[in-house]
């Protein structure tokens, strides 16, 4: 069990004695973040003695006497203030007045404490202290993994924007040297290439965007009853563009209109994503049939695409960040590694779940279930 | 340096190949790879090479140091040329430019990704040099 210290300074041995017994054995529960603290106390009987103890450990609690000689309980406070002692104290006071409470509260304390007090009430404050503590630790730690998430976020951007930028500037330099003579038409697929891998780069700029969007709960949504075929059938408009050139057809099956609470741009997202993998990693002329029905308190999307498919164990990984399935069919095939990141993350914010089944050579199809209401 | 062959192994198609056309517009032959996996490929067919220029960090993170051990091995003496993007901060920061750091890392020169092909170029005629 973690053990918090406790500084108890009073000029009357008394009132150090009292708080000594009655918190010995006393065991703080903070049972919403399932932690136990036992209470390890120390003494203190000036404001002097103190000072020293705390500059030396500073205490995790600190029970300081309001009215002492010598250094009092106030120009201690002002004292640690000074130094930047980060402790919870909580002023012990036989005179309840409002000037005392303004006074030590402008320093800083946590809590009072009317003198003459009953160990119950000692152990109630000693109670909300514990937990004022804990959660500010969990706050702490929580910040710096936020931090570490972040740098981590930043690196693997920075090294996915190498390749690219890299290629790039490896083709424009070629072209600067005339490596293949003085006609333009000879450098055609180096052009080409440069271009897919800056919309590459685009898209992961978009993508990134997306997330962070959606990780900082900044942006704003705008829940309203919409119709999902109605948004679909528009997402498929858009969809059927890209799939031109390599003549893939999308065909949606929704009888009736699917109403639900969402936000539409949110919606969109999770269609687009999906019906662009379905039309990217899609043999050609192949087909991408895409599913929307009401049914059991949920929204049911679904987009079945006719293309290369991948094995059991990519589809385990597929939604996490930055995951690219590598081989011979996809290398040619540009993408940020966030599509279905995104449309996961969004999945979760309507409380459902995105899930994928594949056959190699046959086809993929994706289903977001998104429940209604939540 | 020219007819010279030069295998590179690198799992981006683009760097692969432009390097391999600024290359072969310089007079080698060139040999190209995408991967780890084809690079073990051409290794095992026997085809010739005077000099291998490898990506580190391809399928796994340390292809590059797996393909030059093998290169070691199968064609001892052929100088090998390493590529890498690894930074510092990944702590994963080696060199060979001393005896003894090349008595590990397989390779007689670790150069930066990305790099510059005139770069490339002059640590290549050094080696063949």
């Amino acid at each position: 069990m973690d053990s918090l210290r406790v500084l108890v300074v009073d000029d009357e041995p008394g009132i150090r004695m009292a708080v000594e017994r009655a918190l010995r054995a006393f065991v703080v529960k903070v049972p919403d973040f399932g932690k136990e603290f036992g209470l390890a106390i120390e003494q203190a009987a000036s404001g002097e003695d103190a000072l020293e103890t705390i500059r030396k450990a500073p205490p995790d609690i600190l029970l300081l006497d309001y009215k002492m000689p010598g250094i009092s309980g106030l120009d201690l406070m002002d004292r640690l203030n000074t130094d930047g002692v980060d402790v919870v104290t909580i002023v012990i006071t036989a005179y309840a007045s409002l000037e005392t409470a303004v006074a030590a509260t402008k320093r800083g304390a946590f809590d009072f404490l009317a003198k003459p007090f009953a160990p119950d009430e000692l152990k109630s404050v000693m109670f909300k202290a514990a937990k004022h503590i804990v959660v500010q630790r969990e706050a702490k730690r929580l910040a710096e993994e936020r931090k570490h998430v972040r740098f981590e976020l930043l690196s693997v951007v920075a090294h996915e924007m190498k390749a690219p930028t890299a290629a790039i500037e490896n083709y424009l330099r070629m072209m600067q040297d005339r490596v293949l003579g003085e006609d333009v038409t000879a450098y055609d697929h180096p052009i080409a290439r440069a271009i897919i891998r800056l919309e590459g780069m685009r898209k992961l700029v978009n993508d990134l965007l997306d997330i962070t969007r959606i990780e900082s709960g900044r942006k704003t949504r705008t829940v309203v009853d919409l119709d999902v075929r109605e948004v679909a059938t528009a997402c498929i408009v858009n969809a059927r563009e890209l799939g031109l050139a390599r003549n893939i057809t999308i065909d949606l099956t929704a009888g009736a209109p699917v109403p639900m609470k969402a936000d539409r741009g949110e919606i969109e997202l999770i269609l687009n994503n999906l019906l662009s993998n379905a039309v990217k990693y899609n043999r050609d002329a192949g087909r991408v049939d895409v599913g929307v029905q009401a049914g059991d308190g949920a929204v049911v999307l679904t987009i079945a695409d006719t293309g290369i498919g991948m094995a059991p164990a990519d589809c385990a990984r597929l939604f996490g960040e930055f995951v690219r399935i590598k081989n011979d069919k996809t290398r040619l095939i540009e993408g940020s590694g966030l599509g279905l990141s995104i449309v996961q993350r969004l999945a979760h914010l309507y409380g459902g779940e995105a899930t994928v089944a594949s056959t190699p050579d046959v086809g993929t199809t994706f289903t977001v279930t998104l429940p209604i209401g939540a | 340096m020219a007819g010279k062959t030069i295998l590179m192994v690198d799992d981006d198609v683009d760097f692969l190949e432009a390097t391999a056309l600024r290359l072969r517009a310089d007079g080698f032959d060139v040999l190209t790879a995408e991967g780890q996996v084809k690079g073990e490929e051409v290794l095992s067919a026997g085809t010739p090479f005077d000099l291998a220029v490898l990506d580190l960090m391809m399928e796994n993170p340390d292809s590059g140091f797996v393909l030059g051990h093998h290169v070691r091995r199968k064609r001892p003496g052929t100088p090998v040329l390493l590529v890498t993007g690894v930074t510092g901060e990944t702590g994963l920061e080696f060199d060979a430019a001393t005896a003894e750091e090349r008595r590990w890392v397989p390779a007689d020169a670790v150069l930066p990704k990305p790099i510059r092909y005139d770069q490339l170029k002059a640590e290549i005629d050094r080696l063949l040099g």
